[in-house]
């Protein structure tokens, strides 16, 4: 790609291949750094397990990169190519198991890796990508994730060309289980799409499968939660309306964030996940790979301690350890407060109906106390409607949070771990020194996948705070707004029988 | 002391320049029912007891006097109600309880003991020389003497119901409060409870004029003899051991079985109601007091967030308000719960009238019933002896121990004993009647008073409600605001 190019070659002009082999390694695990190989057919799987073992390779690269001062330097000329994606990558994209196109493309992909340093929002964001099909997308994409990423996460439509919603659950009753699906519904004007809609039936478990996708191959990002799965029998009916309704919020949402993220939107699983007709087969093919893959991660990742972790990101650590205890104990208090309110509702049941025996037992008060009886009576439907909304708008999106959370936990620790392999590699180094003048380029690629990473979790991190902001704002005022509406109409109900029990007297 | 009490029982009404309607919340409005004639009690019995010297009178007398009242009674009189207003006691004096306060003292066992006085004052209202103001007199009782009096009026005056006195010990008391008898809450109820008591007294146009009720509120020493010695324990007394009689009444009265049925329910239907509304209260309590912890975490979460620190933070502030609005609140509707017991223990002495109404009806009954044994017998034996009963026969009885001479006798006996008991039978009707009628109007009279309360109540209860509504919808829009600046 003309934009990652003109940067590298301003950069220190490495040639294409070395540089997208150093892409590559930055990218570590991502799925799509196939793109970025050495070419070969069956580029996917190989290429990923060179990812994984990479750190145990011997440097057979270029040493001709700079280091981290030098690679700053690059830093200023990054944004400046993004509009220029060419035409070619429309056809790069049609289907991303067509990975014979992406081989062509490779080498012209893979940017310098002086790009993955830049730190404003917008260069992060840019550099996220590595290798991933985002810088590939057609000019109006690309012009709307520019929009994004200027908007961040303001919800404006007309920047947006990737909807995604997920509606009308359907019960599935099949000899062997029984299970819930959901209708995804995707329009769109993006080219890698191939019609403007689709319309796709989905079961949670396939959610669970493009998670895992996602989290795979874009462990640099931070992945939208997925709703808690309930293994425990019993405790919830699972195909109760209120639970697959639930889910079904949380499931749209979470695509919702995926659709509105300018990395994972471009993911190309994702794109199958909307698309295509039997995902299963899919799914069958990706599986050889995919546990190829956990172990080499899992390989990696064993056996180094990391040093010290940034300023920034243990900040970012702190925060998250305060954070989801913080809302662990707003999600108890939520909770404690439905059931003090459903509590409350069952003495209020019963409270009501005693002024209506007592009424009959009246003559003249016969009428005031039906009064009060019903107004009780209609402050237990309000209450019934406050927690209700309580239970299905306030607390899925407290445990939403929670998750998310935990999401970012697991990329802050992966993080953890690349920069504690970059660390093992640098001191390892540093033992040889004598032997070696120049760092190696292996030990190169690890810093950049270090970097790479920073860059992605910062830019995610700060994404995830915005939404955050707006999503707390939104949930507490709509907690405040309920609350108000069941206090006024209590107030009402009360309010309407005061006449009753004072024109009595004075009809008299 | 908190707000939201019937005015009437309010202490800041304690200076009461003249007493406002409110103020005897236990008297019907006049003129509202003409036929209420317990209202009609003239003035007349109250002047003749009170030449007399006080606490000196055997109790015969005072049961006379009782009659002679309730003769009265039973005149209805429309135009009466409004002079019979004027002549009640809290028209004519304000009374107070105005302080409670902890003594310790030794009992009749000299075992030391602690307990609670309560200062009751009075001051004579003057309607004539309005510019002069009568001095204040003021005595201390126990909760005791309180009970005594109570016991007293019950037992003297059986055909009115007789306002209840606040419970001895906390009962149905939402949890959070105290149920301790020492507690100053509680104290400060009861003290309440017990000026409520004295006024619905001293607005009731029958008991307002007993002169031991007035003694009660005049003479601090000496009272309780001066109770004793009225002897109304002993009729407590006879009348407690013919209480399991009162099963047996053969021909009740259908008025007062009905109300003796819509006593009881009303007891059990309040009983109920409070119960439930304690714990109504009590989760209320919850739901508000866990909104509390918000406060808290926004709190103590604000510390991390920087644009929506403030926001939280201030927003956790209203919830620390709105829980703590709860405890003001439910204070308030204590006192409603208090209105409520109050009429559960008048549907007790409700009971209490049916059942001596009961008794008494028993009394006839088994005057009846011994009558016409009697008669029977005597039918009997004059049936028995081919002899007429005569006159000369009684001389003869003296005299001679022969068997148809003794027959005689027992004959003559026995005539004497039906006269008797005829005479017998014909007062204890007409007592009866009078007993019916008196108490009849009474609980007309009661009737009208609990539905002018109970309204009240529920007034006091709805813009409670209405407030809480409020300060719900004002804290919730505050914290609304706060979110809205994150």
């Amino acid at each position: 790609m003309s934009l990652w190019k003109g940067a590298g070659g301003g950069a220190g002009g490495c040639c294409a291949r070395s540089s997208s082999s150093v892409v590559a390694a930055a990218a570590a695990s991502c799925a799509s750094s196939d793109r970025g190989g050495g070419g070969q057919a069956p580029a996917a799987a190989p290429q990923l397990l060179a990812e994984a073992a990479r750190p145990l390779l011997p440097p057979s690269l270029p040493r001709s990169l700079p280091g981290p001062g030098a690679m700053s330097g690059g830093a200023a000329s990054a944004p400046k190519p993004l509009p220029s994606s060419g035409p070619k990558s429309l056809r790069e994209m049609p289907h991303p198991l067509a990975t014979s196109s992406s081989e062509e493309m490779g080498p012209a992909l893979t940017p310098s890796p002086d790009l993955l340093l830049p730190r404003s929002i917008a260069d992060k964001d840019l550099s996220l990508p590595n290798g991933t099909p985002v810088d590939t997308s057609s000019p109006a994409s690309s012009s709307s994730l520019l929009n994004r990423l200027q908007l961040d996460d303001d919800l404006d439509v007309e920047t947006r060309d990737l909807f995604v919603t997920v509606d009308d659950p359907k019960k599935h009753v099949c000899t062997m289980e029984t299970y819930i699906t959901y209708r995804v519904t995707t329009k769109t004007t993006r080219a890698e799409f191939d019609l403007p809609e689709y319309s796709v039936r989905r079961r949670y478990q396939d959610f669970d499968w493009l998670r895992n996708k996602l989290e795979e191959s874009q462990p640099t990002h931070l992945i939208p939660p997925l709703p808690e799965k309930f293994v425990v029998k019993g405790v919830v009916d699972r195909f109760s309306e209120e639970f697959v309704e639930t889910r079904r919020k949380a499931l749209d949402k979470f695509l919702k964030r995926i659709t509105d993220h300018p990395v994972l939107s471009f993911n190309e699983h994702f794109n199958v996940f909307l698309t295509a007709k039997d995902l299963n087969a899919y799914k069958k093919q990706g599986m050889a790979l995919l546990s190829k893959m956990g172990e080499s991660v899992k390989y990696v990742t064993g056996g180094y301690k990391l040093r010290s972790r940034p300023l920034e990101f243990a900040a970012i650590g702190d925060y998250l350890d305060t954070f989801s205890l913080k809302l662990g104990t707003i999600d108890r208090i939520a909770q404690r407060i439905i059931k003090e309110q459903l509590e409350y509702l069952v003495e209020l049941r019963e409270y009501g109906p005693v002024y209506s025996t007592w009424g009959g037992l009246e003559v003249e008060l016969s009428e005031p106390l039906e009064g009060v009886s019903a107004c009780i009576g209609n402050c237990c439907t309000a209450l019934e409607e406050l927690s209700e909304d309580m239970t299905e708008d306030f607390l899925p999106v407290l445990r939403e949070y929670i998750l998310y959370a935990e999401s970012m936990k697991n990329v802050l620790k992966k993080r953890d771990q690349v920069q504690a392999e970059y660390e093992a590699k640098l001191e390892a180094v540093a033992l040889k020194r004598e032997d070696r003048p120049k760092v190696p380029a292996d030990v190169e690629k690890c810093q950049d996948r270090v970097e790479c990473f920073n860059a992605d979790l910062k830019a995610d991190m700060e994404r995830w705070q915005n939404n955050k902001r707006q999503d707390f704002r939104q949930l507490l005022m709509g907690m405040a707004d309920k609350n108000i509406q069941y206090y006024e109409k209590c107030l009402t109900a009360w309010e309407s029988i005061i006449p009753l029990l004072q024109d009595k007297p004075e009809t008299k | 002391m908190p707000a939201g009490l019937a005015p009437a029982r309010s202490p800041a009404d304690t200076p009461r320049p003249s007493p406002a309607p409110g103020a005897a919340m236990a008297r019907p409005e006049p003129g509202s029912a003409p036929a209420r004639s317990a209202a009609a009690e003239p003035p007349s019995p109250m002047e003749s007891t009170e030449p007399e010297p006080s606490g000196s009178r055997p109790e015969e007398e005072e049961e006379e006097e009782e009659e002679e009242e309730e003769d009265e009674d039973a005149l209805p009189a429309p135009e009466q109600p409004l002079a019979a207003m004027e002549d009640c006691l809290a028209k004519k004096m304000e009374i107070t309880v105005s302080e409670a306060e902890k003594r310790t003292g030794r009992n009749a066992m000299n075992i030391q003991e602690t307990y609670t006085a309560y200062l009751i004052e009075t001051r004579a209202v003057e309607s004539q020389s309005e510019g002069q103001c009568a001095p204040v007199e003021s005595l201390w009782r126990r909760y005791s003497e309180f009970e005594l009096l109570r016991n007293y009026l019950s037992v003297t005056y059986p055909h009115i119901v007789v306002p209840p006195l606040p419970e001895k010990r906390a009962d149905f008391v939402w949890h959070k409060l105290s149920a301790d008898n020492m507690d100053p809450d509680f104290v400060e109820r009861r003290r309440i409870g017990l000026e409520n008591f004295l006024l619905r007294v001293a607005s009731h146009p029958v008991l307002c004029q007993d002169k031991i009720f007035y003694a009660f509120l005049m003479q601090e020493g000496g009272w309780k003899e001066m109770v004793n010695e009225t002897g109304f324990q002993l009729k407590a007394d006879s009348r407690l051991k013919a209480l399991n009689a009162t099963f047996r009444v053969k021909n009740p009265d259908k008025r007062f079985t009905e109300l003796k049925h819509y006593s009881d329910e009303l007891q059990s239907v309040i009983s109920h109601l409070l119960r439930v509304r304690a714990r109504v209260a009590d989760r209320l309590y919850g739901v508000y007091k866990v909104h509390g912890n918000y406060g808290r975490v926004f709190s103590e979460w604000s510390a991390i967030e920087k644009e929506m620190g403030d926001g939280l933070q201030s927003a956790g502030h209203h919830m620390d308000v709105y829980a703590a609005s709860i405890d003001d609140i439910l204070e308030e509707e204590e006192h409603y719960a208090d209105q409520l017991k109050e009429y559960l223990f008048y549907a007790e002495a409700l009971r209490a009238v049916c059942r001596k109404h009961e008794l008494m009806q028993y009394d006839l009954e088994m005057a009846a019933q011994d009558l016409t044994s009697k008669k029977q017998q005597c039918e009997e034996l004059a049936t028995g002896t081919v002899r007429t009963f005569s006159l000369k026969g009684m001389t003869s009885k003296l005299f001679g121990q022969e068997t148809p001479e003794q027959r005689e006798a027992k004959i003559k006996v026995l005539e004497e004993q039906i006269q008797e008991g005829e005479e017998q039978l014909k007062s204890k009707n007409l007592e009866g009647r009078d007993f019916v009628k008196s108490a009849w109007a009474d609980i007309e009279r009661f009737k009208e008073q609990k539905n002018h309360d109970l309204k009240e109540a529920l007034i006091s209860y709805a813009v409670m409600q209405i407030s809480m509504c409020k300060k719900g919808i004002q804290v919730w829009t505050n914290a609304k605001e706060c979110f809205s600046k994150m």
